[in-house]
């Protein structure tokens, strides 16, 4: 199962790094949407995916889940809807002020002013 | 006091929320924010008196046992950064009363600056690698406002850029964590230190150490990964440049300084190494910044980068000399980059133009301003008795120690370049006839600008000139990480 996971945190990563490169910021921020996916199943699988019992204690339980890497994700993916939506409430903006959505525009220094 | 160490968290967070209710009263706003720095700052003095009398202080939230619970640690190394931020954004506060402008204390300047005070403290103050990541992203949120408030066509331009970057080394946090958690099998710090110590630090955990200083490279802007600074701070107000100049990097020089002598400490050949030949690059990129421009804030941020370069270089040694003189360094490199920046802002209100070669003659109508500079100056540079002095002789005094001889003579070598980079902004802008004429400015909110600059300025002087006096206390933070069973038997007591 880890080894299924471990692929799959490959291929999102994979999407990930090439959307980043790609010169649409929508198509970038999609791709920090990817990233961090993929960040979150690899806290998940690192913790290891065996336990057959939900981590609560009960008597005569030994294989449990490991709740840690739940607790992990869980604020992981709260913070990165928060950062996405900011991101996305910000790319608005730009394209409002700078009437493009192309990275290769967005170069440059106080000159462009 | 038990809880005496999360007053410099909770305090700030505490008034950044009542502020969120005053959004249009502006001199409410102001009030509250200086009583609420007011009473961190006590909070955290109080802090560095405690650490020194009674040692590391810890509380484990809701008292679950040290390597089960979050535990929040307090030695004096996080004391006096919790404390040197404080003071910090005290003066800067004071100083944007005159500065930022209305419009952008009405939309939640204020809180986002307490807000960011409350992830760094929280990040100096945590003894938990993943509460570290989340006190970071408290601190990068707050700054996300901080950098686009204001929505000028460069700022946004530039956030954008900003926030990417931090977003893909959040995730490579993220990921670095989950590598050690599946390595290690535990968060706690002190735990962490331990555990690998007990397997003596086989190569994955060299791997991570790499990893970690990519993460906070990125933050703390070291050589190869400090290229989104430069642009990235320019954008926003002098103010929040200052801010972020004195205290975002140094958050992720503070994370690399703890886990590189916490953590990777048994193959220090391999890591420290590269962590040495990094910073020795840093400094040489800095240096090679820092007198490319004729943008007096070009310079002072390029100065930034060489002064990451100079204390990952102290970290580096390993030595209590060397890492002495990596936090004395740190903090005062803290102190003179919120004095430079402020002064430059001054600098730059006076003239209306931040190009050094439309400036000149500014001596002759503004004398305080060019001696305070000159203070200021000097102090970055290491005139002895200024601040930057005793940090660089400690740090090259480790260098030799540890035989690395070429490393100190860099060190050596940047200063010459700081103090001619910072003494040519003197020269263009203080002496020489004047270029343009003066824009028509208000005398007043100069001097209301000059108040909190002359404070900071007199601040660094009062820590150099009493580094007798404040020895001690960094011989205290330098012997915690010298010898991290200090940290661990205060974390992990029973």
């Amino acid at each position: 199962m880890e080894f299924i996971l471990s692929i799959l945190i490959g291929i999102l990563f994979t999407a990930a790094f090439y959307l980043i490169l790609s010169r649409s910021l929508l198509k970038v921020i999609l791709g920090t949407g990817l990233l961090s996916h993929g960040a979150h199943l690899l806290i998940l699988t690192m913790g290891g995916l065996g336990g057959l019992a939900p981590p609560v204690l009960i008597d005569g339980v030994t294989d449990f889940a490991d709740p840690l890497p739940q607790a992990l994700i869980l604020t992981a993916i709260v913070i990165s809807f928060g950062v996405t939506a900011v991101m996305l409430v910000m790319a608005y903006r730009m394209y409002a002020v700078h009437q493009t959505d192309n990275m290769n525009e967005l170069r440059g220094n106080d000159e462009h002013d | 006091m038990i809880n005496l160490l999360l007053f410099p968290i909770i305090i700030p967070f505490f008034f950044a929320m009542i502020l969120l209710f005053f959004k249009e009263q502006v001199i409410v706003q102001r009030v509250l924010t200086l009583i609420g720095l007011a009473l961190s700052l006590v909070a955290s003095l109080w802090l560095i008196a405690t650490v020194k009398t009674e040692g590391i202080q810890t509380v484990t939230l809701g008292s679950w046992p040290a390597p089960f619970g979050i535990t929040m640690v307090s030695d004096m190394f996080s004391a006096l950064l919790v404390t040197t931020t404080i003071s910090i954004t005290f003066f800067v506060v004071l100083y944007s009363f005159s500065s930022i402008g209305v419009e952008r204390e009405r939309f939640f300047y204020y809180p986002a600056i307490l807000f960011m005070i409350t992830g760094i403290n929280g990040a100096f103050t945590t003894g938990d690698i993943f509460n570290m990541f989340v006190f970071f992203e408290v601190l990068l949120i707050a700054s996300y406002l901080l950098i686009v408030l204001g929505g000028e066509k460069r700022q946004l331009r530039e956030s954008i850029k900003y926030i990417l970057i931090n977003v893909i080394s959040s995730a490579i946090f993220v990921i670095t964590v989950a590598y050690l958690y599946s390595i290690i099998g535990t968060l706690n710090m002190a735990d962490i230190s331990v555990k690998i110590a007990e397997i003596n630090q086989p190569g994955i955990i060299s791997v991570i150490a790499i990893l970690f200083l990519i993460v906070f490279g990125i933050k703390g802007a070291i050589f190869p990964l400090y290229f989104w600074l430069p642009n990235s701070y320019a954008a926003p107000p002098i103010p929040v440049l200052a801010l972020f100049g004195a205290l975002l990097t140094k958050v992720g020089v503070y994370a690399i300084t703890r886990t590189y002598t916490l953590f990777f400490v048994h193959d220090i050949g391999f890591t420290h190494q590269f962590l040495m030949i990094l910073s020795l690059l840093t400094i040489i990129a800095g240096c090679i910044g820092a007198l490319a421009y004729f943008d007096v804030k070009q310079i002072i941020i390029y100065n930034i980068i060489i002064a990451v370069g100079v204390i990952l270089f102290g970290v580096a040694q390993m030595n209590t000399a060397g890492l002495e003189g990596a936090i004395f360094y740190l903090i005062h490199d803290m102190l003179i980059k919120g004095a430079l920046f402020v002064l430059i802002g001054i600098i730059i209100y006076v003239t209306g133009t931040s190009n050094l070669r439309e400036m000149g003659g500014l001596i002759k109508t503004h004398a305080t301003l060019g001696w305070m500079y000159l203070i200021a100056a000097f102090g970055l540079a290491g005139i002895p008795p200024l601040s930057g002095f005793i940090g660089k002789v400690l740090i090259t005094k480790g260098a030799f120690e540890a035989d690395h001889i070429i490393g100190s003579i860099i060190i050596l070598a940047s200063s010459l370049v700081v103090l001619l980079s910072v003494i040519r902004i003197f020269i263009y802008a203080f002496w020489g006839p004047q270029k343009n004429e003066l824009p028509a400015r208000d005398k007043g909110v100069y001097r209301q600008m000059m108040v909190p600059a002359i404070m900071l300025v007199v601040v660094t002087v009062a820590y150099g000139v009493g580094a007798e006096w404040l020895m001690p206390y960094m011989t205290d933070a330098a012997d915690v990480l010298a010898d991290p069973s200090i940290y661990i038997n205060a974390v992990l007591k029973e």
